[in-house]
């Protein structure tokens, strides 16, 4: 929860000081942030592949383990695409893009605004990555509160296709809260595994 | 696309050499500092946009919609999902 408001504090200082920039006529130099983010997905794949961890949960995939993260992509896909009839605005795939961040608003949004600045141009690609930012950020906060309710109606599996890619850590607290702590290691592969696909996911989308 | 992928894969090789190094443990804290790096310019050019300034409450809107949609999907496939294949029958 720390963790969220820093991130929305840095972009939110970011705003403010482009805007003033923006007031004061002065443009901002050269563009950095496609390097950072070459910067960043090393990073990420240094993570995954220097863990501990990814080989054993690796070694205890049940087949039947599988269906959990595959209802959550198929599912957010599907409903993300009837957005995307409602959001006439952006093409369906736009919509299928920013769905595929599945709560992890911080790579989704970037990845998307930098590989669509080329066909729509920085304008239009930096209101997208907007969208994807707060559309990931507001699935979090469903997936966080919404926790005990989704189990009620929809089963112990649901908040955790609702966390989407979070849910190996910030919706893991609310998870074993409210599904029961059997579901501990669900979450954790459910989260990796929808995790990785995020970038293959987004950038998929991004490219049609 | 495939920049951005055959890095990440770049990333897994090194990290699984080097694993057993101990800075690569605290690789964890670099992503969350580049990850603010990079909200900070995402926030700088968001800002400098006008037309993105003066549509906030409309792409608010079109965030919510479809972050509700994605929500609500997964939670009705996970629904479907263990009614099929994960209740444990009753006797």
């Amino acid at each position: 929860m720390k963790g969220s408001f820093l991130m929305a504090g840095f972009f939110a200082s970011g705003c403010f000081l482009g805007w003033q920039l923006d007031q004061w006529k002065i443009g901002v130099l050269g563009d950095v942030a496609p390097y950072v983010l070459y910067i960043l997905m090393f990073q990420v794949g240094v993570s995954i592949g220097s863990d501990k961890k990814t080989r054993a949960v690796l070694a205890g995939i049940r087949p039947k383990l599988l269906l959990v993260p595959l209802a959550t992509i198929a599912g957010t896909l599907s409903f993300s695409a009837l957005a995307g009839l409602v959001v006439t605005k952006w093409r369906i795939v736009d919509c299928l893009a920013i769905g595929s961040g599945f709560g992890y608003y911080s790579l989704s949004s970037i990845l998307i605004a930098e590989l669509r600045e080329a066909s729509y141009g920085t304008e239009a690609a930096t209101e997208l990555g907007a969208i994807a930012l707060m559309a990931n950020m507001m699935r979090e906060m469903m997936a966080l509160f919404g926790a005990p309710v989704f189990v009620k109606y929809f089963g112990r599996l649901a908040p955790v296709c609702a966390g989407g890619a979070t849910t190996m850590d910030v919706t893991l607290g609310v998870i074993t809260r409210y599904s029961g702590k059997d579901m501990a290691f669900v979450a954790i592969f459910h989260g990796m595994l929808v995790d990785m696909s995020v970038p293959f996911l987004a950038s998929f989308f991004c490219s049609l | 696309m495939f920049i951005v992928i055959g890095i990440m894969f770049g990333g897994i090789a090194a990290g699984y050499a080097l694993r057993k190094a101990a800075f690569i443990q605290k690789t964890g804290n670099c992503i969350s500092y580049t990850i603010l790096a990079l909200l900070f310019l995402l926030g700088l050019s968001a800002g400098g946009n006008r037309a993105l300034i003066h549509n906030l409450p409309a792409l608010g809107g079109q965030a919510l919609l479809i972050a509700f949609a994605g929500t609500l999907g997964s939670v009705l496939a996970a629904w479907a999902v263990y009614h099929c294949f994960f209740k444990k029958k009753k006797p």
